[in-house]
């Protein structure tokens, strides 16, 4: 079973953070801004030096290649980046056309050029959220929901997923915790 | 040869001073920039003659060599001067002065020895003026290149970030910058090779055949030197490249910006 574990977990001035994500539950993350949820979401991903250490499924992320934990452990930044001309360019070259009817594209989308995509379509899908849904419209808000609970409950994925949204939180999270002062507080 | 008077020397002076002269003129606010340069050309060149006298009557191997290590010294902290985002601590002299000297002193000694064959090879009159030459364009060359390999990640980090997140090898992110910065380093010297003779006679070409050396013969060290800051050029900027690329991601393949001094003005 795939289980997201943090111990003595550190970086810049969040934590020591203790933190256990099981199989297939979603745990919600909430705070001010400043308070340290990207730099956390960051150094989980292992793109920020951090002390302690973070596991998954039991393997410790200090044991593995920086680019192999990050296959694992996927962060999804609020603003996604692109870095070719052509859409198709971002995807593996397996990448089924057809799931991208799942978000209510075609799947000439791989073909449109970069530029045409509004920000709204740049979203993808991942095991560590920062702001999924930030710049959705409420539709797609709730097709990118289901795309990721689909996702969730099908890979048995553990998932950390931050949203300043608290209806959103009702509904997606199995557990929730605000970020404050560099420690971590269970809300209800 | 016709040997140059002060007079004749003062004579050309008073065309800068004219240029001065205009400036303040038409307030383009350089006169002064323009006399201390030119002052510091005089006292300078003066000056270099003065010490290539003394070498050229002492042509000990230490002497030479002390003259390069000064020559790459100051060109190191000359790269290190013309970059908007330095690497910080020793990195940032470190990796231009390590690569031009890799590159720089490689081809010069392969030319000495190989192509020219004088003895002793290192004969100050020709590896000072040589490795003055190759240093030179080696130093512009890894100057632009280091410059562009740090503006282009500084600025393209989330681009880069979002790569590494979807778990993508430094070298692979790194690529693209790393190839246009090399570019970037190589387009002057093999611009200058192109428009030589059509476009430009070259500096030295041109003061040897002042000096009264055949055409052909000049042309042909010419085409030497060309050659040989092809090259210095070339290896030197790839490898300070290379380096800079690696230093700027850690073992855990981290895009490390804290690596680089950032500029004041943002």
């Amino acid at each position: 079973m795939p289980e997201l574990r943090l111990h003595a977990f550190q970086t810049h001035h969040v934590g020591p953070i203790e933190l256990a994500v099981a199989a297939g539950e979603c745990v919600c993350l909430r705070g001010a801004s400043g308070s340290g949820k990207t730099l956390l979401l960051r150094a989980i991903a292992d793109l920020d030096p951090h002390q302690g250490e973070a596991w998954l499924d039991g393997a410790a992320c200090s044991q593995m290649p920086a680019p192999v934990w990050r296959r694992k452990v996927m962060l999804v930044a609020a603003e996604s980046h692109w870095w070719a001309e052509r859409v198709g360019t971002h995807f593996p070259s397996d990448y089924d056309p057809d799931r991208l009817r799942e978000l209510d594209l075609t799947p000439d989308a791989l073909h449109w050029e970069v530029t045409r995509c509004s920000t709204g379509e740049r979203q993808r899908l991942a095991l560590l959220l920062e702001e999924p849904t930030g710049n959705l419209d409420p539709d797609t808000t709730a097709a990118v929901e289901r795309l990721l609970d689909d996702y969730r409950t099908r890979n048995e994925a553990p998932m950390l997923w931050v949203s300043h949204d608290t209806s959103q939180i009702q509904r997606v999270a199995d557990r929730g915790f605000v970020l404050e002062d560099g420690a971590l507080r269970e809300t209800s | 040869m016709i040997a140059l008077s002060i007079f004749d020397l003062a004579l050309a002076a008073i065309l800068v001073i004219g240029l001065a002269a205009l400036s303040w003129h038409l307030r383009i606010g350089l006169e002064q920039r323009l006399l201390v340069s030119a002052a510091r050309t005089t006292v300078q060149l003066l000056l270099i003659g003065l010490v290539l006298k003394v070498l050229f009557d002492n042509a000990h191997w230490l002497w030479v060599s002390a003259m390069a290590a000064i020559m790459v010294t100051v060109a190191g902290r000359e790269v290190m001067a013309r970059q908007k985002r330095r690497f910080a601590g020793w990195w940032g002299f470190g990796l231009g002065t390590l690569s031009m000297f890799l590159s720089s002193f490689t081809v010069t000694v392969l030319a000495l020895v190989v192509v020219i064959g004088n003895t002793p090879w290192y004969a100050p009159q020709y590896a000072i003026p040589l490795l003055g030459m190759i240093l030179g364009n080696t130093m512009n060359g890894i100057a632009l290149g280091l410059d562009r390999l740090t503006q282009d990640v500084a600025q393209h980090r989330p681009a880069l970030e979002a790569r590494l997140a979807l778990g993508q090898a430094w070298r692979e992110v790194i690529a693209d910058s790393r190839r246009e910065a090399i570019r970037v380093g190589m387009i002057p010297i093999i611009n200058a090779m192109a428009a030589a003779g059509i476009v430009s006679l070259p500096g030295m070409m041109t003061g040897q055949i002042l000096a009264g050396v055949p055409p052909v013969e000049a042309v042909k060290y010419q085409i030497l030197v060309m050659f040989m800051i092809a090259a210095g050029t070339g290896f030197g900027t790839v490898a300070a490249i290379t380096f800079g690329s690696r230093r700027l991601f850690d073992e855990r393949h981290r895009l490390r910006l804290d690596r680089l001094i950032q500029p004041k003005d943002d």
